[in-house]
């Protein structure tokens, strides 16, 4: 005899417990269970429960076991009245899942109930189409799409490595891209720097790279920055940024962003190459080692060419950027596991990556806890000066934020075996 | 033997190669070996009291000799020494300041001196 509508209802509640809005709330707090919200996309976009994964009602069979392989993990399903939640939990019964409950009252329940829930966020239709391959993907979905979309990297320089970095992540939708460069387009930068192309020789690289990435995504703000990364304009420069791109080639350079970089707690993904090999790593400040714990000071000039004297196979820095975008959207995500703490080698020749680990210098004079409680005394500890463009003073403290002091207002800074050099 | 690889900036001093064969059971032996046949490496490597230079990081396999037992580190013919030099490469596109002056890093700082080697048992 064909069951009523009424009677599929009344077998679900027998075989599905049902939970009140609040037991659902002290089971998510505990921090076992998977919450499932089973409703359709246009509803879960309105707003949902905060860390619930979405899988709507028509997919849950087929999409369960990848959420939760465990079968004997609790699991709580809410839809938007508690009906939809009860059939659903069924299915999975039916899966063998052994705790499944469904929560009365479903969404609007909670709501009314005061308890927390995640804002809406919206994409445009456009944007949906645009990012589709990452909504997709579980680890980034629509919440990650829209951490992309607020987030704001900072590339030093728009040459080999810059280049490939920013169009990628310009394609993924990160909403603010700064650049810093004070160069112009030369013939010879073609070879490698792809955001960059031949009708833009003697454009402002700044003004080239932007061309090039607004182009392929609209969506995006670009911030020029078109002057030389200096002791008394760094600190200004990279405030406000969530992570910056390192493809500097001098030392200088280098080191005043590393010491800006740990004081204003931002982590830098630095590589660099040199004709068919590159390195790379994360220097996230007080996780894993800074620039400093690992090369205190640099390598006087005739050890050190650069790449105008060396030469550089373009696809190594093309390949060894790529790796930077990759490291950059796992930390604007937290996901994955970055390279802070590791350095990849590449070595095209091989076709081979290696690995060699990197550790804290627990006496580094930037990233050191004596380092940080010596800044928040207002006597930073002496940090081996590089060449003529001045030394970051290390003036905050250096967590959580910028410094406090800023150049000029932490105390003068000792430049280790440089008399004479400008600080 | 154990093997040396040695980095791109550096294998001039070594008729290009990649990789070299060395004799010693220590990191120091190693390293010692290495400049006694390529002598061009030595000013490169070691400082004049035959420290390791600061601004080179040696590992042994994937380990910072600094962590172990530094130049006494022992060495098994199976493992793989990597010099590694800072290196400033960003494949030539960004010049943010002026090339930095040859006479303020002649020769290793002096306060960093046998800093790597000089460490032993912190």
């Amino acid at each position: 005899m064909p069951q009523s509508y009424s009677d599929l209802l009344r077998e679900a509640r027998s075989q599905v417990r049902e939970v009140s809005v609040q037991e659902a709330d002290l089971i998510r707090q505990r921090g076992d269970a998977l919450i499932v919200d089973v409703r359709e996309d246009s509803e879960w976009e309105q707003g949902h429960v905060p860390g619930a994964e979405h899988i709507s009602k028509s997919y849950i069979e087929m999409q369960i076991e990848s959420a939760a392989p465990d079968r004997d993990r609790p699991l709580v399903l809410y839809c938007a009245g508690g009906i939809r939640s009860l059939l659903a939990g069924q299915a999975l019964q039916a899966l063998g899942y052994t705790d499944v409950v469904s929560m009365a009252g479903g969404f609007q329940g909670w709501k009314t109930q005061g308890l927390p829930w995640s804002a809406p966020v919206l994409l445009s239709n456009e944007q949906k189409q645009r990012y589709s391959r990452h909504l997709l993907i579980p680890e980034v979905g629509l919440e990650g799409q829209v951490k992309l979309l607020g987030s704001k990297v900072l590339f030093i320089g728009a040459g080999g490595l810059g280049s490939p970095a920013m169009l990628y992540l310009a394609a993924a939708g990160v909403g603010t891209i700064g650049i810093v460069d004070f160069d112009i387009v030369d013939l010879s930068n073609l070879q490698r720097q792809i955001v960059h192309t031949t009708e833009r020789i003697g454009e402002k690289k700044v003004d080239s790279a932007r061309r090039t990435i607004q182009a392929l995504n609209p969506d995006i703000n670009v911030v020029g920055h078109d002057e030389m990364l200096v002791a008394d304009n760094v600190e200004r420069i990279i405030a406000g940024y969530d992570v910056i791109v390192d493809g500097t080639d001098t030392f200088e350079t280098r080191y005043l962003l590393n010491d800006a970089a740990v004081v204003a707690n931002i982590p830098v993904v630095h590589a660099s190459v040199f004709r068919f090999e590159g390195q790379l790593t994360v220097f996230q400040p007080y996780v894993g080692p800074c620039y400093r714990c690992l090369y205190p000071t640099p390598p006087p000039p005739e050890l050190a060419p650069g790449c105008s004297v060396a030469g550089v196979l373009g696809v190594v820095p093309g390949i060894m950027g790529m790796l930077q975008a990759n490291e950059t959207i796992k930390l604007l995500l937290g996901i994955g596991d970055s390279l802070a703490g590791r350095l990849l080698l590449f070595d095209a020749l091989d076709a081979t990556f290696s690995e060699l680990r990197l550790r804290r210098d627990p006496a580094c004079p930037v990233c050191s806890d004596a380092a940080v409680e010596a800044r928040r005394s207002g006597r930073p500890m002496a940090v081996a000066a590089v060449g003529d463009g001045g030394t970051f003073a290390l003036g905050g403290p250096g967590l959580g934020g910028p410094g406090l002091g800023g150049p000029g207002l932490g105390g003068s800074v000792g430049s280790v075996g440089s008399a004479g050099v400008a600080s | 033997m154990s093997a040396i690889r040695i980095p791109p900036v550096l294998r001039a001093n070594v008729g290009g190669a990649k990789q070299v064969e060395v004799e010693g059971s220590t990191v120091g032996e190693l390293l010692s070996g290495l400049v006694a046949a390529h002598p061009g490496l030595r000013d490169q490597l070691l400082t004049p009291d035959g420290e390791l230079n600061r601004f080179v990081n040696v590992y042994l396999n994937d380990q910072d000799v600094r962590y172990l037992q530094n130049a006494d580190t022992p060495v098994d013919p199976r493992d793989t020494l990597i010099i590694l030099p800072a290196m400033a490469g960003g494949a030539g596109s960004f010049r943010g300041a002026v090339s930095f002056r040859g006479a303020v890093f002649g020769r290793g700082a002096a306060s960093f001196r046998g800093a790597v080697f000089g460490r032993t048992g912190e």
